[in-house]
Protein backbone atom coordinates (compact mmCIF):
# COMPACT_ATOMS: atom_id res chain seq x y z
CA UNK A 1 0.00 0.00 0.00
CA UNK A 2 1.21 2.90 -0.61
CA UNK A 3 1.74 5.09 2.33
CA UNK A 4 0.97 8.56 1.11
CA UNK A 5 -1.99 7.59 -0.19
CA UNK A 6 -3.11 6.03 2.52
CA UNK A 7 -2.32 9.26 4.59
CA UNK A 8 -4.22 10.78 2.73
CA UNK A 9 -7.42 8.89 2.62
CA UNK A 10 -7.40 8.66 6.47
CA UNK A 11 -7.34 11.88 6.28
CA UNK A 12 -10.34 12.55 4.19
CA UNK A 13 -12.09 9.88 6.53
CA UNK A 14 -11.64 11.56 9.32
CA UNK A 15 -12.79 15.16 7.73
CA UNK A 16 -15.98 13.83 6.93
CA UNK A 17 -18.94 15.95 7.78
CA UNK A 18 -21.12 16.68 10.84
CA UNK A 19 -21.49 13.85 13.54
CA UNK A 20 -24.89 12.36 13.08
CA UNK A 21 -27.23 12.61 16.18
CA UNK A 22 -27.28 9.73 18.55
CA UNK A 23 -29.93 7.39 18.28
CA UNK A 24 -32.70 6.47 21.10
CA UNK A 25 -33.03 3.50 22.61
CA UNK A 26 -35.60 1.56 21.17
CA UNK A 27 -33.58 2.14 18.21
CA UNK A 28 -30.36 0.82 19.70
CA UNK A 29 -31.98 -2.44 20.80
CA UNK A 30 -33.18 -2.83 17.09
CA UNK A 31 -29.86 -2.59 15.60
CA UNK A 32 -28.58 -5.09 18.31
CA UNK A 33 -30.99 -7.01 17.42
CA UNK A 34 -30.02 -6.79 13.96
CA UNK A 35 -26.86 -8.06 15.03
CA UNK A 36 -27.87 -11.09 16.77
CA UNK A 37 -29.81 -11.99 13.35
CA UNK A 38 -26.63 -12.04 11.46
CA UNK A 39 -25.33 -13.97 13.75
CA UNK A 40 -27.53 -16.51 12.58
CA UNK A 41 -27.02 -15.78 8.98
CA UNK A 42 -23.02 -16.60 9.08
CA UNK A 43 -23.62 -19.58 11.75
CA UNK A 44 -26.76 -21.67 10.83
CA UNK A 45 -25.83 -24.52 12.97
CA UNK A 46 -26.86 -22.41 15.86
CA UNK A 47 -30.62 -23.10 14.68
CA UNK A 48 -29.94 -26.95 15.19
CA UNK A 49 -31.26 -26.21 18.75
CA UNK A 50 -34.71 -24.34 17.53
CA UNK A 51 -35.52 -27.27 15.16
CA UNK A 52 -34.06 -30.38 15.84
CA UNK A 53 -35.13 -30.36 19.55
CA UNK A 54 -38.91 -29.26 18.99
CA UNK A 55 -39.29 -32.36 16.05
CA UNK A 56 -37.96 -34.64 18.90
CA UNK A 57 -39.52 -33.68 21.74
CA UNK A 58 -43.03 -33.74 20.36
CA UNK A 59 -42.51 -36.95 18.21
CA UNK A 60 -41.13 -38.69 21.13
CA UNK A 61 -43.31 -37.53 23.84
CA UNK A 62 -46.75 -37.63 21.90
CA UNK A 63 -46.08 -41.61 20.98
CA UNK A 64 -44.14 -42.60 23.72
CA UNK A 65 -46.78 -41.60 26.05
CA UNK A 66 -50.16 -40.91 24.51
CA UNK A 67 -51.53 -44.32 24.09
CA UNK A 68 -50.84 -44.98 28.65
CA UNK A 69 -51.48 -41.63 29.65
CA UNK A 70 -54.79 -40.90 27.51
CA UNK A 71 -55.65 -43.86 25.87
CA UNK A 72 -54.90 -42.18 22.11
CA UNK A 73 -52.35 -40.21 20.96
CA UNK A 74 -54.69 -37.99 18.78
CA UNK A 75 -56.37 -37.03 22.49
CA UNK A 76 -52.86 -36.74 24.27
CA UNK A 77 -51.69 -34.18 21.44
CA UNK A 78 -54.56 -31.88 22.50
CA UNK A 79 -53.24 -31.90 26.14
CA UNK A 80 -49.48 -32.19 25.74
CA UNK A 81 -48.75 -29.46 22.36
CA UNK A 82 -49.26 -25.82 24.11
CA UNK A 83 -46.88 -27.65 27.19
CA UNK A 84 -44.45 -28.97 24.62
CA UNK A 85 -44.31 -25.49 22.93
CA UNK A 86 -43.23 -24.18 26.62
CA UNK A 87 -41.36 -26.18 27.12
CA UNK A 88 -39.32 -25.93 23.83
CA UNK A 89 -39.01 -22.47 23.97
CA UNK A 90 -38.12 -22.71 27.79
CA UNK A 91 -35.19 -25.36 27.44
CA UNK A 92 -33.62 -22.87 24.27
CA UNK A 93 -33.63 -19.57 26.23
CA UNK A 94 -30.12 -20.86 28.10
CA UNK A 95 -28.83 -20.27 24.88
CA UNK A 96 -28.79 -16.23 25.74
CA UNK A 97 -26.55 -16.75 28.35
CA UNK A 98 -23.87 -18.98 26.02
CA UNK A 99 -24.07 -15.84 23.78
CA UNK A 100 -23.50 -13.47 26.52
CA UNK A 101 -21.13 -15.95 27.56
CA UNK A 102 -18.67 -16.02 24.07
CA UNK A 103 -19.25 -11.91 23.55
CA UNK A 104 -17.56 -11.36 26.62
CA UNK A 105 -14.79 -13.63 25.86
CA UNK A 106 -14.28 -12.22 22.57
CA UNK A 107 -13.46 -8.91 24.07
CA UNK A 108 -16.10 -7.54 21.60
CA UNK A 109 -18.27 -6.09 24.65
CA UNK A 110 -15.69 -3.55 25.42
CA UNK A 111 -16.35 -1.70 22.56
CA UNK A 112 -20.34 -1.64 22.95
CA UNK A 113 -19.72 -0.90 25.75
CA UNK A 114 -17.87 2.43 25.25
CA UNK A 115 -20.66 3.80 22.91
CA UNK A 116 -22.88 6.90 23.62
CA UNK A 117 -25.96 4.76 23.43
CA UNK A 118 -28.74 3.17 26.05
CA UNK A 119 -26.67 0.23 27.47
CA UNK A 120 -28.71 -2.23 28.18
CA UNK A 121 -29.48 -1.84 24.29
CA UNK A 122 -26.70 -4.14 23.71
CA UNK A 123 -28.40 -7.12 26.25
CA UNK A 124 -32.36 -6.20 24.93
CA UNK A 125 -30.94 -6.53 21.29
CA UNK A 126 -29.59 -9.78 22.00
CA UNK A 127 -33.05 -11.08 23.46
CA UNK A 128 -34.85 -9.42 20.54
CA UNK A 129 -32.70 -11.98 18.60
CA UNK A 130 -33.09 -14.55 20.68
CA UNK A 131 -37.48 -14.35 20.13
CA UNK A 132 -36.99 -14.50 16.15
CA UNK A 133 -35.26 -17.85 17.11
CA UNK A 134 -38.52 -18.74 19.87
CA UNK A 135 -40.34 -17.36 17.03
CA UNK A 136 -39.22 -20.19 14.44
CA UNK A 137 -39.13 -23.05 17.30
CA UNK A 138 -42.74 -22.30 18.43
CA UNK A 139 -44.16 -22.14 14.10
CA UNK A 140 -42.33 -25.73 13.80
CA UNK A 141 -43.62 -27.17 16.88
CA UNK A 142 -47.03 -25.67 15.99
CA UNK A 143 -46.88 -26.84 12.29
CA UNK A 144 -45.85 -30.49 13.42
CA UNK A 145 -48.54 -30.48 15.89
CA UNK A 146 -51.36 -29.14 13.48
CA UNK A 147 -49.71 -32.13 10.56
CA UNK A 148 -50.39 -34.64 14.06
CA UNK A 149 -53.90 -33.95 14.63
CA UNK A 150 -54.03 -31.15 16.96
CA UNK A 151 -56.99 -29.02 16.53
CA UNK A 152 -56.92 -25.68 18.71
CA UNK A 153 -60.35 -24.57 19.35
CA UNK A 154 -59.40 -21.13 19.80
CA UNK A 155 -58.18 -21.15 16.29
CA UNK A 156 -55.36 -18.40 14.71
CA UNK A 157 -55.76 -16.11 17.59
CA UNK A 158 -55.64 -18.22 20.19
CA UNK A 159 -53.12 -20.14 18.94
CA UNK A 160 -51.35 -16.61 17.78
CA UNK A 161 -51.75 -14.99 21.52
CA UNK A 162 -50.36 -18.35 23.60
CA UNK A 163 -47.07 -18.24 21.64
CA UNK A 164 -47.07 -14.30 22.50
CA UNK A 165 -47.55 -14.86 25.77
CA UNK A 166 -44.83 -17.40 25.59
CA UNK A 167 -41.92 -15.11 24.35
CA UNK A 168 -43.34 -12.63 26.76
CA UNK A 169 -42.41 -15.29 29.30
CA UNK A 170 -39.21 -16.41 27.45
CA UNK A 171 -38.21 -13.10 27.15
CA UNK A 172 -38.00 -12.17 31.12
CA UNK A 173 -36.42 -15.71 31.83
CA UNK A 174 -33.33 -14.80 29.85
CA UNK A 175 -32.70 -12.24 32.10
CA UNK A 176 -31.60 -14.98 34.14
CA UNK A 177 -29.17 -16.88 31.31
CA UNK A 178 -27.57 -14.04 30.46
CA UNK A 179 -26.89 -12.88 34.44
CA UNK A 180 -25.67 -16.50 34.77
CA UNK A 181 -23.76 -15.92 31.37
CA UNK A 182 -21.63 -13.12 33.21
CA UNK A 183 -20.95 -15.40 36.02
CA UNK A 184 -20.30 -18.47 34.62
CA UNK A 185 -16.09 -19.46 34.24
CA UNK A 186 -17.07 -21.73 30.77
CA UNK A 187 -19.53 -23.03 28.76
CA UNK A 188 -19.76 -26.12 30.44
CA UNK A 189 -20.67 -24.70 33.68
CA UNK A 190 -23.52 -22.80 32.10
CA UNK A 191 -24.40 -26.07 30.67
CA UNK A 192 -24.43 -27.98 34.41
CA UNK A 193 -26.27 -25.15 35.79
CA UNK A 194 -28.93 -24.63 33.28
CA UNK A 195 -29.98 -28.19 32.93
CA UNK A 196 -30.36 -28.06 36.81
CA UNK A 197 -32.60 -25.26 36.83
CA UNK A 198 -34.48 -26.02 33.46
CA UNK A 199 -35.18 -30.05 33.87
CA UNK A 200 -37.26 -29.76 37.73
CA UNK A 201 -38.92 -26.43 35.90
CA UNK A 202 -40.21 -28.39 32.91
CA UNK A 203 -40.56 -31.75 33.79
CA UNK A 204 -41.74 -30.86 37.35
CA UNK A 205 -45.06 -29.47 35.94
CA UNK A 206 -48.27 -30.33 34.52
CA UNK A 207 -46.73 -30.53 30.55
CA UNK A 208 -47.16 -34.09 30.12
CA UNK A 209 -49.67 -34.82 33.04
CA UNK A 210 -52.16 -33.72 34.97
CA UNK A 211 -50.45 -33.24 39.01
CA UNK A 212 -53.40 -34.23 41.07
CA UNK A 213 -51.90 -37.65 40.60
CA UNK A 214 -48.61 -36.59 41.85
CA UNK A 215 -47.81 -37.19 46.25
CA UNK A 216 -48.23 -33.95 47.86
CA UNK A 217 -44.93 -32.22 48.62
CA UNK A 218 -44.66 -32.73 44.47
CA UNK A 219 -48.18 -31.42 43.65
CA UNK A 220 -47.39 -28.59 46.12
CA UNK A 221 -43.89 -27.48 43.87
CA UNK A 222 -45.94 -28.28 40.30
CA UNK A 223 -48.36 -25.82 41.23
CA UNK A 224 -46.28 -22.64 42.19
CA UNK A 225 -44.02 -23.46 39.46
CA UNK A 226 -44.13 -20.59 36.98
CA UNK A 227 -44.08 -23.12 34.00
CA UNK A 228 -47.36 -24.86 34.61
CA UNK A 229 -49.17 -21.36 35.43
CA UNK A 230 -47.63 -20.75 31.49
CA UNK A 231 -48.92 -23.97 30.39
CA UNK A 232 -52.44 -23.51 32.05
CA UNK A 233 -52.41 -20.26 30.29
CA UNK A 234 -51.42 -21.52 27.07
CA UNK A 235 -53.89 -24.06 27.02
CA UNK A 236 -56.99 -21.37 28.11
CA UNK A 237 -55.77 -19.40 25.30
CA UNK A 238 -55.09 -22.35 22.59
CA UNK A 239 -58.31 -24.50 23.44
CA UNK A 240 -60.76 -21.47 23.46
CA UNK A 241 -61.27 -21.31 27.37
CA UNK A 242 -58.67 -17.99 28.59
CA UNK A 243 -58.58 -17.42 32.18
CA UNK A 244 -57.56 -14.25 32.76
CA UNK A 245 -56.56 -14.39 36.22
CA UNK A 246 -53.76 -16.95 34.83
CA UNK A 247 -52.40 -15.13 32.03
CA UNK A 248 -52.07 -12.20 34.87
CA UNK A 249 -49.91 -14.16 36.77
CA UNK A 250 -47.76 -15.05 34.07
CA UNK A 251 -47.47 -11.64 33.57
CA UNK A 252 -46.49 -10.38 36.68
CA UNK A 253 -44.06 -13.33 36.97
CA UNK A 254 -41.94 -12.47 34.40
CA UNK A 255 -42.14 -8.59 35.26
CA UNK A 256 -40.81 -9.76 38.30
CA UNK A 257 -38.21 -11.85 36.59
CA UNK A 258 -36.93 -9.16 34.42
CA UNK A 259 -37.29 -6.61 37.70
CA UNK A 260 -34.73 -8.99 39.60
CA UNK A 261 -32.36 -10.01 36.97
CA UNK A 262 -32.41 -7.51 34.34
CA UNK A 263 -30.55 -5.22 36.76
CA UNK A 264 -28.08 -7.91 38.28
CA UNK A 265 -27.53 -8.46 34.89
CA UNK A 266 -26.51 -4.59 33.76
CA UNK A 267 -24.66 -4.18 37.39
CA UNK A 268 -22.24 -7.14 35.77
CA UNK A 269 -22.52 -5.42 32.55
CA UNK A 270 -20.87 -2.97 33.49
CA UNK A 271 -18.54 -3.90 36.62
CA UNK A 272 -17.20 -7.27 34.55
CA UNK A 273 -13.29 -6.57 34.23
CA UNK B 1 -5.51 33.43 28.22
CA UNK B 2 -6.25 29.55 27.79
CA UNK B 3 -9.05 27.82 28.70
CA UNK B 4 -9.02 25.14 26.19
CA UNK B 5 -9.64 21.65 29.10
CA UNK B 6 -6.58 19.22 28.66
CA UNK B 7 -7.30 15.88 26.61
CA UNK B 8 -6.46 14.04 29.48
CA UNK B 9 -6.02 15.12 33.58
CA UNK B 10 -5.73 12.84 36.20
CA UNK B 11 -5.30 13.87 40.05
CA UNK B 12 -3.99 10.73 42.11
CA UNK B 13 -6.20 8.27 40.65
CA UNK B 14 -5.81 4.58 41.97
CA UNK B 15 -8.00 1.19 41.03
CA UNK B 16 -7.98 -1.47 43.63
CA UNK B 17 -9.02 -5.10 42.86
CA UNK B 18 -9.23 -6.88 45.84
CA UNK B 19 -5.67 -6.70 46.89
CA UNK B 20 -4.03 -6.16 43.77
CA UNK B 21 -3.40 -2.28 43.43
CA UNK B 22 -3.81 -1.94 39.51
CA UNK B 23 -3.51 1.84 38.92
CA UNK B 24 -2.05 3.18 42.54
CA UNK B 25 -1.99 6.88 42.31
CA UNK B 26 -1.42 8.50 38.92
CA UNK B 27 -1.36 12.20 38.09
CA UNK B 28 -1.34 13.01 34.36
CA UNK B 29 -1.71 16.03 32.44
CA UNK B 30 -2.14 15.49 28.86
CA UNK B 31 -2.31 18.03 26.22
CA UNK B 32 -4.98 18.16 23.05
CA UNK B 33 -3.02 17.21 19.82
CA UNK B 34 -0.20 14.30 19.66
CA UNK B 35 0.70 10.90 20.64
CA UNK B 36 1.16 10.53 24.66
CA UNK B 37 2.58 7.12 25.63
CA UNK B 38 2.18 5.24 28.37
CA UNK B 39 5.00 2.50 28.62
CA UNK B 40 4.94 -0.08 30.90
CA UNK B 41 5.26 -4.27 31.24
CA UNK B 42 2.22 -6.89 31.29
CA UNK B 43 0.66 -6.08 34.22
CA UNK B 44 1.81 -2.51 35.02
CA UNK B 45 -1.79 -1.19 35.16
CA UNK B 46 -2.21 0.50 31.51
CA UNK B 47 -5.03 -1.62 30.29
CA UNK B 48 -7.00 -0.62 34.16
CA UNK B 49 -5.82 3.08 33.88
CA UNK B 50 -7.29 3.25 30.35
CA UNK B 51 -10.40 1.93 30.69
CA UNK B 52 -10.98 4.35 33.61
CA UNK B 53 -10.19 6.87 31.14
CA UNK B 54 -12.78 6.07 28.98
CA UNK B 55 -15.50 5.37 31.51
CA UNK B 56 -15.75 1.72 31.39
CA UNK B 57 -14.19 1.69 35.09
CA UNK B 58 -14.30 3.63 38.19
CA UNK B 59 -11.63 4.84 39.98
CA UNK B 60 -11.61 3.70 43.61
CA UNK B 61 -10.31 6.66 44.41
CA UNK B 62 -8.88 9.99 43.44
CA UNK B 63 -10.54 12.07 40.04
CA UNK B 64 -9.60 12.18 36.38
CA UNK B 65 -11.20 14.29 33.64
CA UNK B 66 -11.05 13.72 29.90
CA UNK B 67 -11.46 16.76 27.92
CA UNK B 68 -12.43 18.65 31.05
CA UNK B 69 -15.40 16.48 31.58
CA UNK B 70 -15.56 14.01 34.86
CA UNK B 71 -15.30 10.28 34.41
CA UNK B 72 -17.52 9.16 37.20
CA UNK B 73 -20.55 11.70 37.21
CA UNK B 74 -20.22 12.55 33.17
CA UNK B 75 -19.13 9.36 31.09
CA UNK B 76 -22.01 10.10 28.51
CA UNK B 77 -20.99 13.07 27.48
CA UNK B 78 -17.06 11.71 27.22
CA UNK B 79 -18.50 8.50 25.52
CA UNK B 80 -19.03 10.87 22.42
CA UNK B 81 -15.64 12.45 22.33
CA UNK B 82 -13.96 9.59 22.79
CA UNK B 83 -13.00 6.20 21.46
CA UNK B 84 -11.50 3.19 22.59
CA UNK B 85 -9.66 0.04 20.67
CA UNK B 86 -8.90 -2.25 23.20
CA UNK B 87 -6.37 -4.80 23.60
CA UNK B 88 -7.77 -7.57 22.38
CA UNK B 89 -9.24 -6.57 18.42
CA UNK B 90 -13.00 -5.18 19.92
CA UNK B 91 -14.54 -6.59 16.75
CA UNK B 92 -16.92 -9.64 16.27
CA UNK B 93 -15.52 -12.24 14.34
CA UNK B 94 -18.72 -13.86 13.12
CA UNK B 95 -19.49 -10.72 11.24
CA UNK B 96 -18.00 -9.36 8.36
CA UNK B 97 -15.57 -6.52 8.08
CA UNK B 98 -18.60 -4.58 6.33
CA UNK B 99 -21.27 -5.32 8.86
CA UNK B 100 -19.48 -4.40 11.65
CA UNK B 101 -18.99 -1.02 10.34
CA UNK B 102 -22.45 -1.14 9.16
CA UNK B 103 -23.35 -1.87 13.02
CA UNK B 104 -20.95 1.02 14.32
CA UNK B 105 -22.19 3.13 11.92
CA UNK B 106 -25.81 2.70 12.55
CA UNK B 107 -25.26 2.88 16.33
CA UNK B 108 -23.59 5.88 16.30
CA UNK B 109 -26.53 7.19 14.19
CA UNK B 110 -26.03 6.26 10.56
CA UNK B 111 -28.90 5.55 8.76
CA UNK B 112 -29.19 4.00 5.87
CA UNK B 113 -27.13 5.13 3.17
CA UNK B 114 -25.37 7.18 4.86
CA UNK B 115 -24.64 4.20 7.14
CA UNK B 116 -23.50 2.34 4.02
CA UNK B 117 -21.50 4.73 2.61
CA UNK B 118 -19.72 5.72 5.51
CA UNK B 119 -18.58 1.78 6.06
CA UNK B 120 -17.71 1.02 2.85
CA UNK B 121 -15.49 4.41 2.61
CA UNK B 122 -13.40 3.33 5.87
CA UNK B 123 -13.20 -0.21 4.47
CA UNK B 124 -11.54 1.42 1.07
CA UNK B 125 -9.25 3.80 3.18
CA UNK B 126 -7.82 1.48 5.59
CA UNK B 127 -7.17 -1.19 2.06
CA UNK B 128 -9.88 -3.55 3.58
CA UNK B 129 -12.42 -3.24 0.36
CA UNK B 130 -11.21 -6.78 -1.15
CA UNK B 131 -11.95 -8.40 2.28
CA UNK B 132 -15.38 -6.23 3.10
CA UNK B 133 -17.69 -9.01 2.75
CA UNK B 134 -15.62 -12.03 4.57
CA UNK B 135 -16.16 -12.75 8.26
CA UNK B 136 -13.46 -11.25 10.44
CA UNK B 137 -12.11 -14.56 11.74
CA UNK B 138 -10.24 -15.00 8.43
CA UNK B 139 -8.83 -11.88 8.96
CA UNK B 140 -4.68 -11.73 9.75
CA UNK B 141 -3.75 -10.24 12.60
CA UNK B 142 -2.88 -6.72 11.02
CA UNK B 143 -6.00 -6.52 9.06
CA UNK B 144 -8.44 -6.97 12.47
CA UNK B 145 -6.29 -4.40 13.98
CA UNK B 146 -6.75 -2.15 11.02
CA UNK B 147 -10.64 -2.59 11.53
CA UNK B 148 -10.77 -2.41 14.65
CA UNK B 149 -8.97 1.41 14.34
CA UNK B 150 -11.58 2.66 11.32
CA UNK B 151 -14.21 1.00 13.86
CA UNK B 152 -13.13 3.61 16.32
CA UNK B 153 -13.09 6.73 13.57
CA UNK B 154 -16.66 5.85 12.27
CA UNK B 155 -17.60 9.20 13.57
CA UNK B 156 -14.31 11.35 14.51
CA UNK B 157 -13.04 11.22 17.79
CA UNK B 158 -11.49 14.28 19.73
CA UNK B 159 -9.22 11.56 21.76
CA UNK B 160 -8.59 8.23 20.80
CA UNK B 161 -7.13 5.60 23.26
CA UNK B 162 -5.36 2.81 21.70
CA UNK B 163 -4.56 -0.05 24.01
CA UNK B 164 -1.27 -1.94 22.62
CA UNK B 165 -1.88 -1.71 19.12
CA UNK B 166 1.07 -3.31 17.49
CA UNK B 167 1.21 -6.37 20.13
CA UNK B 168 1.08 -9.76 18.36
CA UNK B 169 1.70 -8.06 14.77
CA UNK B 170 4.54 -8.42 12.38
CA UNK B 171 6.68 -5.47 11.25
CA UNK B 172 4.55 -4.61 7.83
CA UNK B 173 1.20 -4.67 9.83
CA UNK B 174 2.95 -2.33 12.72
CA UNK B 175 4.65 -0.13 10.15
CA UNK B 176 0.88 0.17 8.59
CA UNK B 177 -0.56 1.00 12.12
CA UNK B 178 2.22 3.53 12.79
CA UNK B 179 1.16 5.26 9.54
CA UNK B 180 -2.46 5.22 10.67
CA UNK B 181 -1.71 6.97 14.20
CA UNK B 182 0.44 9.56 12.27
CA UNK B 183 -2.09 10.28 10.14
CA UNK B 184 -4.91 10.72 12.59
CA UNK B 185 -2.46 12.76 14.74
CA UNK B 186 -1.44 15.04 11.66
CA UNK B 187 -5.73 15.69 11.54
CA UNK B 188 -5.52 17.03 15.25
CA UNK B 189 -6.57 14.19 16.70
CA UNK B 190 -5.22 13.24 20.30
CA UNK B 191 -3.53 10.00 20.88
CA UNK B 192 -3.30 7.62 23.56
CA UNK B 193 -1.28 4.73 23.35
CA UNK B 194 -0.29 2.01 25.51
CA UNK B 195 2.51 -0.01 24.30
CA UNK B 196 5.59 -2.12 25.64
CA UNK B 197 8.40 -1.49 23.17
CA UNK B 198 10.24 1.88 23.81
CA UNK B 199 11.09 1.99 19.94
CA UNK B 200 7.17 2.60 19.38
CA UNK B 201 6.98 5.30 21.86
CA UNK B 202 9.88 6.92 20.40
CA UNK B 203 8.79 6.32 16.92
CA UNK B 204 4.90 8.09 17.70
CA UNK B 205 5.03 9.69 21.07
CA UNK B 206 6.18 13.27 21.68
CA UNK B 207 5.86 12.53 25.85
CA UNK B 208 6.31 9.32 27.26
CA UNK B 209 4.84 7.78 30.26
CA UNK B 210 6.72 5.45 32.23
CA UNK B 211 4.53 3.36 34.71
CA UNK B 212 5.60 0.45 36.85
CA UNK B 213 2.97 -1.21 39.57
CA UNK B 214 0.34 1.17 39.05
CA UNK B 215 2.80 3.71 39.53
CA UNK B 216 4.50 6.79 36.94
CA UNK B 217 7.97 6.16 37.24
CA UNK B 218 9.50 8.50 34.83
CA UNK B 219 7.95 10.47 32.49
CA UNK B 220 9.55 13.15 29.75
CA UNK B 221 10.30 13.63 26.37
CA UNK B 222 11.41 10.20 24.29
CA UNK B 223 14.77 12.31 24.01
CA UNK B 224 14.98 12.74 27.99
CA UNK B 225 13.85 9.26 28.73
CA UNK B 226 16.77 7.81 26.55
CA UNK B 227 19.09 9.85 27.70
CA UNK B 228 18.35 8.87 30.89
CA UNK B 229 19.40 5.21 29.69
CA UNK B 230 22.08 6.43 27.45
CA UNK B 231 20.71 6.67 23.94
CA UNK B 232 22.73 3.19 22.23
CA UNK B 233 23.19 0.38 24.36
CA UNK B 234 26.25 -2.86 23.23
CA UNK B 235 25.07 -5.72 24.35
CA UNK B 236 28.45 -8.32 24.02
CA UNK B 237 28.10 -12.02 24.65
CA UNK B 238 31.58 -14.00 24.88
CA UNK B 239 32.08 -17.45 24.82
CA UNK B 240 33.25 -18.25 27.77
CA UNK B 241 31.59 -17.37 31.21
CA UNK B 242 34.69 -17.17 33.11
CA UNK B 243 36.20 -14.27 30.96
CA UNK B 244 33.27 -12.24 31.48
CA UNK B 245 34.90 -10.35 34.92
CA UNK B 246 38.22 -9.85 33.01
CA UNK B 247 36.25 -8.11 30.35
CA UNK B 248 34.29 -5.76 32.38
CA UNK B 249 37.89 -4.96 34.37
CA UNK B 250 38.98 -3.49 30.86
CA UNK B 251 35.61 -2.09 29.94
CA UNK B 252 35.74 -0.13 33.32
CA UNK B 253 39.13 0.44 33.66
CA UNK B 254 40.82 1.29 29.84
CA UNK B 255 37.69 2.65 28.62
CA UNK B 256 36.11 3.58 31.67
CA UNK B 257 32.03 3.16 30.83
CA UNK B 258 29.72 1.25 33.01
CA UNK B 259 28.72 -2.03 32.69
CA UNK B 260 25.46 -3.92 33.59
CA UNK B 261 25.60 -7.85 34.20
CA UNK B 262 22.94 -10.04 33.93
CA UNK B 263 21.36 -13.05 34.81
CA UNK B 264 22.75 -13.88 31.48
CA UNK B 265 26.43 -15.61 32.53
CA UNK B 266 27.55 -15.09 28.65
CA UNK B 267 26.46 -11.50 28.25
CA UNK B 268 27.69 -7.66 29.57
CA UNK B 269 25.72 -4.70 28.42
CA UNK B 270 27.21 -0.92 27.81
CA UNK B 271 25.87 2.33 27.52
CA UNK B 272 27.71 3.83 24.55
CA UNK B 273 27.24 7.06 23.03
CA UNK B 274 28.19 6.30 19.27
CA UNK B 275 29.18 3.10 16.86
CA UNK B 276 33.26 4.60 17.19
CA UNK B 277 33.04 4.03 21.01
CA UNK B 278 31.51 0.90 20.56
CA UNK B 279 33.83 -0.66 17.80
CA UNK B 280 36.88 0.74 20.03
CA UNK B 281 35.64 -1.55 22.84
CA UNK B 282 35.60 -4.76 21.01
CA UNK B 283 38.94 -4.13 19.12
CA UNK B 284 40.34 -3.67 23.30
CA UNK B 285 38.61 -6.55 24.25
CA UNK B 286 39.51 -9.46 21.34
CA UNK B 287 42.73 -8.06 22.02
CA UNK B 288 43.07 -9.09 25.34
CA UNK B 289 42.17 -12.67 24.07
CA UNK B 290 38.69 -12.33 25.49
CA UNK B 291 36.40 -14.55 22.57
CA UNK B 292 33.16 -12.87 21.67
CA UNK B 293 30.31 -15.01 19.96
CA UNK B 294 28.09 -12.13 19.43
CA UNK B 295 27.40 -8.31 19.74
CA UNK B 296 24.45 -5.97 19.12
CA UNK B 297 24.73 -2.13 19.47
CA UNK B 298 20.72 -0.92 19.59
CA UNK B 299 18.34 0.94 21.01
CA UNK B 300 17.76 0.03 24.92
CA UNK B 301 15.07 -1.99 25.48
CA UNK B 302 12.19 -1.75 27.51
CA UNK B 303 13.95 -4.43 30.17
CA UNK B 304 17.34 -1.66 29.99
CA UNK B 305 15.21 1.44 30.43
CA UNK B 306 13.71 0.28 33.37
CA UNK B 307 16.69 -0.98 35.16
CA UNK B 308 17.57 2.28 34.73
CA UNK B 309 15.28 3.67 36.19
CA UNK B 310 14.13 1.25 38.67
CA UNK B 311 17.30 -0.32 39.06
CA UNK B 312 15.36 -3.77 38.91
CA UNK B 313 14.89 -5.68 36.23
CA UNK B 314 10.82 -5.94 34.86
CA UNK B 315 8.82 -8.13 36.46
CA UNK B 316 6.72 -10.94 35.40
CA UNK B 317 3.33 -9.90 36.30
CA UNK B 318 0.61 -10.95 34.04
CA UNK B 319 -2.32 -10.05 36.17
CA UNK B 320 -3.64 -6.78 34.51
Amino acid sequence: MDNNNQSASIQSLLAHGARPNPINAVTASLIFGWRALLKIKHVPEQLFDVTAFPIMFTLLFTYMFGGAIAGSTEEYLQFLLPGILAQTVTMITMYTGVAVNNDIRKGVFVRFRSLPVWQPSVLVGALLGDAARYTIASSIVISLGMILGFKPEGGFIGVFLAVALLLVFSFSLSWIWTSIGFIARSQESLFFLSFVVLFPLTFASNIFVDPETMPSWLEAFVSANPVTWLVTAMRGLMHGAPEVEGIGIVLIISATLVGIFGPITMFLFRNKK
Amino acid sequence: MNKIPLAIETENITRFFKDVKAVNGISLKIERGGVYGILGPNGAGKTTLIRMLATLLNPTSGSGKVMGYDIVTEKETIRRLVSLTGQFASVDEDLTGLENLLLLAKLLGYTGKNAKKRALELLSGFGLSDAAKRQVKTYSGGMRRRLDIAASIVVRPALIFLDEPTTGLDPRSRNQVWDIIRSLVADGTTVLLTTQYLDEADQLAEKIAVIDHGKVIAEGTPSQLKASVGSNVLRLNVNDASQIEKARQIITQKINLDVQTNSDPYLLTVQTENVSAATNLITEITSAGIEISRFSLGQPSLDEVFLALTGKPVEENNEE
